[in-house]
């Protein structure tokens, strides 16, 4: 898919959603990808038949789809002709799929890989092959460095793979060094870091676990915070300095506030990192990207350009509709026009600049 | 950050532009001289108790945190007395401090021995009685500007309210302090014989970050540095107002009132659209929470500016207070703590006008503790 070709969007400036969900409508689909032992494990011991929809992700939630995006059978986020519609409807060029499962939270390093495995074979297969302009994270078992790095090296050579997929809430700190190795093999291959809300329930709160649902959806917020800190302080981005981490379905307007003390606290105790030679905001500038869906403040108009003031940048945000998910309804993805000096970025300019990948297919004109 | 560097008040400094501001120091650190200051007031039993077995904490170390903070004592380099840590000498604290910055009140934040996280909750609750006995005999009794926090054992709601209910009656005691890393979310049921006594004896909640419940600090576990788990208190008293919002707290407490202390400011503005963006979609899980969240913390919450959030333009940070509610902001130092806020320099930085910036140096601790 030719993105020069720059088709006009609904929004005037071609689009790049960076952030749609699939999902695996059930495990004994992930069955014809695994090898005669994980085969005959998965079958004997009925983990086929077993759900492994996460916590927190219930399909009948509100939020969990638009109404005319949730489909008439089936979880939202796996019927085809319904991604298609949506991206018909925004005239978007290219959509980066996050297909989210559960296994990646299984205690056995193992089996989470062959979980994961599994699902990157099924998006290949079922969805990338089918529809053209969709692009695809690959989902890693975070807790598994050596494993991820094999599903990293694995997928590489096809280049509708983008992104390494994890989730903000973890076993570790996504900065420590222990998962270093999967950034180096992200870098290597000019793959971006994608975190995205969601969480392995270590526990979601410093203060163990609340009543509500409600909670831990609006304490993702926090969870990236903690991840952004993690970042920058252990110096992630010196040792990586090609690197960029886009945070997904994060909301964006917790992050001003939160480097302004970042800032501050380092002007008080950087000796403590000494690596870290600059202002953490300058750091996370170069560095990292967030999606627009769910946005967080009130009127999206008027705080896109408040938060890109406040930041001082028009480079960080990347247009995305969290598709199937219900942050909006009919085509108000995305408030501004073309008009818009934000516009042309957020759609489009912004995410071509964060995904390297987007390039490699565009120049060899040809889907490998 | 402000570090002052002199080792004595410098007199001079004190006539810059705030000095006609009275000021209300509502995070003030005092520490025992020595171990004995506070165990004296504890029985017997558990005097022998604590000189045998020491504290008992959900931690690897017995004697201090995993995350070595950036100064000896947490403290400024000047503010050690000539005798005993920074804070435990009030001859001192008032010539550097409370004289020499026109200090009206000055808010008492005991955080030394933690009664609340103690293991064993007998001990805490004894502990928490001998601490508030010292707050009295050592600082609020000695200098009239001084006022007490009432330190609860919070993880025994029953002990915590009896020794409220002991308290309340005396004046030197202006406020109820819980540590924010309790071992459950703050607005869970086990926490609500609290605020119905704090409700009842008309006494504020202070939420100090402190505490230690167990609990990685992160949702991702414990970060490796201390600007990490400095900062986490940011994420922990955004926590904290999510939890008392959507548990229900302040439906059941029209009159409950919080102060947060020490953990900025300028975030609550996020959260709070946060909060109502979210709770459109999830308003059948909450069906017991009636108004839009923003409201409660509006009416509910006070926050204390020490360590003032620094936006990068500066003209951001008025605004954001502005937003969150002038009358709900309340002047701190963090005295004797190394990142100690200067009320001569401190809210330079908001350009507010005098009668904006009085109130928040004063007026809204006023209001609020009826000084």
């Amino acid at each position: 898919m030719p993105l020069t070709a720059e088709t006009p969007s609904l929004f005037g400036p071609p689009a790049i959603d960076c952030d749609i969900h699939i999902s695996v409508p059930s495990t004994d689909v992930l069955l014809p990808y695994l090898d005669a032992y994980w085969y005959d494990a998965f079958v004997s011991r009925g983990i086929d038949r077993t759900s492994f929809e996460m916590t927190g992700d219930s399909p009948g939630a509100p939020h969990s789809a638009r109404p005319d995006w949730r489909p008439s059978a089936g979880r939202p986020g796996s019927d085809l002709p319904l991604l298609k519609g949506a991206l018909d409807a925004f005239g978007t060029s290219a959509a980066i799929a996050n297909c989210i499962f559960g296994g990646v939270a299984l205690h056995s390093a193992d089996m989470a890989g062959v979980m994961c495995r599994a699902v990157n074979q099924w998006v290949k297969e079922e969805w990338l092959d089918k529809e053209p302009r969709l692009r695809a994270s690959i989902l890693v078992p975070q807790n598994s460095p050596e494993h991820a790095v094999a599903e990293i090296e694995h997928w590489a050579p096809d280049t509708r793979f983008v992104q390494v997929l994890m989730l903000a809430g973890g076993k570790e700190l996504l900065g420590q060094r222990y998962h270093w190795p999967m950034y180096e093999a992200a870098a290597r291959y000019g793959l971006t870091i994608g975190v995205h809300a969601g969480s392995l329930y270590h526990h979601p709160l410093a203060t163990s676990f609340g009543s509500y649902q409600a909670e831990d959806y609006v304490a993702q917020s926090f969870a990236f915070e903690s991840q952004t800190l993690s970042l920058v302080s252990e110096g992630v981005f010196q040792k990586f300095p090609d690197l960029k981490v886009v945070f997904l379905e994060s909301g964006v307007t917790w992050l001003p506030a939160c480097l302004w003390r970042f800032n501050k606290t380092w002007r008080g105790v950087r000796p403590e990192i000494p690596w870290v030679e600059r202002f953490p905001a300058d750091i996370v500038r170069e560095h990292v990207r967030l999606t627009v869906q769910p946005f967080d403040a009130p009127d999206m108009a008027d705080g896109l350009r408040h938060w890109c003031d406040q930041m001082g940048t028009d480079e960080m945000l990347l247009f995305a509709t969290d598709f199937p998910h219900w942050h909006f309804d009919g085509a108000d993805a995305f408030p501004l026009s073309g008009d818009s000096s934000l516009a042309r970025p957020i759609l489009f300019d912004n995410p071509l600049a964060t995904y390297a990948r987007l390039h490699a297919v565009e120049q060899e004109d040809a889907i490998p | 950050m402000s570090m002052t560097l002199d080792t004595r008040p410098d007199a001079s400094r004190t006539t810059r532009s705030n000095q006609k501001l009275s000021v209300i120091d509502c995070d003030i650190h005092p520490l025992a001289q020595t171990p004995g200051e506070i165990t004296q007031f504890l029985p017997v039993q558990w005097r022998e108790y604590v000189e045998t077995w020491g504290g008992f904490y959900r931690q690897a170390l017995a004697n201090t945190l995993s995350h070595p903070r950036i100064a000896p004592d947490v403290a400024r380099h000047d503010a050690y007395p000539p005798k005993g840590p920074p804070g435990s000498d009030l001859a001192f604290m008032s010539e550097q401090h409370l004289d020499a910055n026109n200090v009206e009140y000055g808010m008492l934040m005991p955080l030394n021995r933690g009664p609340g996280n103690q293991r064993n909750l007998e001990f805490g609750a004894a502990l928490s009685s001998a601490v508030n006995d010292w707050q009295v005999a050592y600082w609020t009794s000695r200098d009239e500007r001084l006022r007490a926090s009432i330190v609860i054992p919070q993880e025994d709601a029953g002990a915590a309210v009896a020794e409220i209910e002991k308290r309340a009656g005396d004046a030197s005691f202006v406020q109820i302090m819980v540590p924010p890393r309790s071992l459950e979310p703050l607005g869970r049921k086990r926490y609500w014989p609290i605020y119905q006594a704090a409700v009842e004896c008309n006494l504020p909640i202070a939420l100090h970050v402190s505490g230690i419940n167990g609990f990685a600090s992160t949702a991702s576990g414990f970060p490796s540095y201390y600007i990490e788990e400095h900062h986490s208190n940011v994420q922990g008293m955004q926590s904290l107002i999510t939890s008392l919002v959507f548990e229900g707290v302040f439906e059941r407490f029209p009159e409950l009132r919080i102060v947060l202390v020490e953990g900025g400011i300028v975030w609550a503005q996020a959260l709070r659209w946060r909060l109502d963006k979210h709770w459109q979609k999830f308003r059948s899980e909450l069906p017991h929470i009636k108004r839009p969240p923003s409201e409660y913390v509006s009416r509910h919450i006070w926050f204390t500016t020490q360590p003032l959030d620094e936006p990068e333009r500066p003209q951001d940070l008025a605004a954001i207070f502005q937003d969150i509610g002038i009358d709900r902001i309340m002047f701190s130092t963090d005295y004797p703590h190394w990142d100690f806020d200067d009320p001569r320099f401190v809210l330079g930085k908001l350009g507010l006008a005098p009668d904006l910036a009085q109130q928040i140096f004063s007026g809204n601790a006023k209001a609020l503790y009826n000084l």
